[in-house]
């Protein structure tokens, strides 16, 4: 399971443990995340996720393994690697009565060098509620304000965890194309989500985690298409849905058909299909 | 992009006290705008102290006492309530998680915290000594340093005690029934003790070595009687000791997040 690794990578990790008491949260990981990437991190609730990223974000300790980000180790929790970080977090507060102009001065001013807060605001969308007192704001401009403080200090890497949870379709879109953006401008970004369209449209490679184990990595579309297998399913006589998987499906289909035919019988519901990424991830992660 | 890398400066950010300060004057621009805050810090005491103008109104000797009892409760409030209430909200809001994620120095958002609540005792003392002087008829303070030490000392003692204190509070929503079980019992009990003579002995012996009650008898010295600080070095020890324990633990035990579920 272990990842390429690469010399220009921004995280590197090595058979990282998490224990909490006898419960064991992470249970030896490897994942490398390459310089401007948009990398997900996968996976149903209690996966081991979001403790993986809050150790790669320095919250917390690591019981084993080792872990890189931007070359350093984040458990040291150095003020000049956190120069160089955004975190938004899952759910993350801000002062009741500051408003976003001014909260984004302020965060600034930890920076060596940060972005121009009206150029963020715009960024987030935030100009018409930069005056606000935050307390004002509805739950997706709160959300638009994590994303401009974890901006506002031009970080190289970003963590974003479950970004678009509780958003409507037209925020959800909106949040993809800012991070689209940042893409763009040559940011690495480690997104967390159980959102499987938010994972195929934002991220180049992905990691599907389960009970606190990495099951499958790389690029979305072909992790769905499992290399060069596809999906063959019809119903029999008797109306049940048979699935075949193949790697070859013109045999398949020309056995499957030349059978029927023998038989007498039609293949209803015949189709040929590339699994998806959904499937993959509903196969690994089924419970049991 | 390239106009953004050109801004990045040589500098590895802003010094320790510079961040400090922006800190403070975010904590001030925060306090004046919360209705409720500024309330409890300052309108509250000056009905106490209102109140039992009225009571004791003609009794001199009594509105003597009544001055430094009011202006020990405030750096109660001003410092263990209101930092008790403050650091539980942030944590639990996820305001101090945040930002724990940021570059900035602990030191530095610690330093503004905790000056912002010594400008309120500050404030405080000086408003309650100065409402004394102008509606009740005591007069001016009789030893300015020893006002200093003691409400210097009663400070930083009750901002380690309300630090530490958040610790045990385990949810925003019970906050205030924390803070007033203690806050509540130590006044009334430290202001009755300090002011009756035939309180129990048991109750004075327990009151005696509880921090607000050695406060008040240091500031009732340093405002009316002016008796020095060499009378009241027991009074100082007793409040040094309960700030080392309170600070002790406020670090020790300190948390940036919610406890997770």
């Amino acid at each position: 399971m272990s990842d390429s690794t690469s010399t220009d990578a921004a995280i590197e990790v090595w058979g990282l443990c998490k224990r909490y008491g006898a419960f064991e949260a992470v249970r030896g990981i490897d994942i490398s995340v390459r310089r401007g990437e948009v990398f997900g991190l996968l996976g149903p609730n209690g996966a081991g996720k979001t403790t993986t990223v809050e150790i790669l974000e320095g919250y917390r300790q690591r019981s084993a393994g080792d872990v890189s980000v931007l070359g350093e180790d984040p458990a040291s929790r150095k003020r000049a690697l956190r120069q160089r970080i955004g975190i938004v977090l899952q759910s993350g507060g801000i002062y009741s009565y500051v408003t976003p102009r001014e909260a984004l001065r302020h965060w600034a001013a930890f920076y060596p060098a940060p972005r121009d807060v009206e150029e963020v605001l715009a960024l987030a969308g935030l100009q018409d509620k930069a005056a606000q007192p935050s307390r004002k704001l509805s739950g997706g401009q709160l959300r638009r304000l994590d994303f401009a403080l974890a901006l506002v200090g031009d970080p190289e890497l970003i963590f974003l965890d479950e970004p678009t949870t509780g958003f409507d379709p037209a925020a959800r879109r909106s949040a993809w194309e800012t991070v689209r953006r940042l893409r763009d401008l040559g940011k690495t970004i480690l997104l967390t989500t159980h959102y499987l369209d938010e994972a195929q449209e934002l991220a180049d490679r992905v990691a599907i985690m389960k009970d606190g184990r990495v099951l499958a990595i790389g690029p979305p579309r072909e992790l769905g298409s499992g290399a060069s297998s596809y999906r063959v399913a019809y119903r029999n006589h008797a109306g049940e849905l048979i699935e075949r998987q193949t790697d070859d499906p013109t045999r398949l289909l020309n056995e499957l058909t030349a059978e029927a035919l023998a038989r007498g019988e039609r293949l209803e519901e015949l189709s040929v299909g590339r699994p998806t990424l959904e499937d993959l991830y509903l196969e690994l992660t089924a419970d049991g | 992009m390239a106009e953004l890398r050109a801004r990045r400066g040589p500098s590895a950010g802003r010094g320790i006290p510079l961040l400090a300060w922006r800190q403070y004057r975010l904590e001030r621009r925060m306090f004046w705008r919360n209705p409720s805050a500024a309330f409890f810090n300052f309108l509250l005491p000056l009905l106490f102290l209102a109140g039992g103008g009225i009571i004791l109104s003609g009794n001199q000797h009594e509105l003597n006492r009544l001055v430094p009892a009011i202006a020990a409760m405030s750096v109660m409030s001003t410092t263990f309530t209101a930092l008790a209430y403050n650091i539980v909200f942030l944590r639990e809001r996820g305001v101090l998680k945040r930002i724990r994620g940021t570059p900035l120095p602990t030191i530095s958002y610690f330093g503004g915290v905790l000056a912002n609540a010594v400008t309120n005792t500050a404030l405080q003392i000086a408003i309650v000594v100065l409402a004394g002087r102008l509606l009740l008829g005591i007069g001016w303070p009789r030893d300015g340093v020893e006002l200093a030490v003691f409400a210097l000392a009663g400070v930083v003692c009750f901002c380690g005690l309300g630090v530490a204190f958040a610790h045990l509070i385990p949810n925003f929503e019970s906050t205030a029934a924390y803070v007033n079980a203690v806050f509540l019992p130590v006044v009334f009990l430290s202001f009755y003790v300090f002011d009756s003579k035939s309180a129990p002995a048991f109750l004075r012996t327990i009151v005696d070595a509880l921090p607000l009650k050695p406060l008040i008898d240091g500031l009732w010295a340093a405002i009316v009687t002016g008796s020095g600080l060499g009378g009241k070095l027991d009074a100082l020890a007793v409040i040094a000791l309960w700030g080392a324990l309170g600070c002790y633990y406020a670090i020790r035990g300190f948390s940036w997040e919610q406890a997770r579920a």
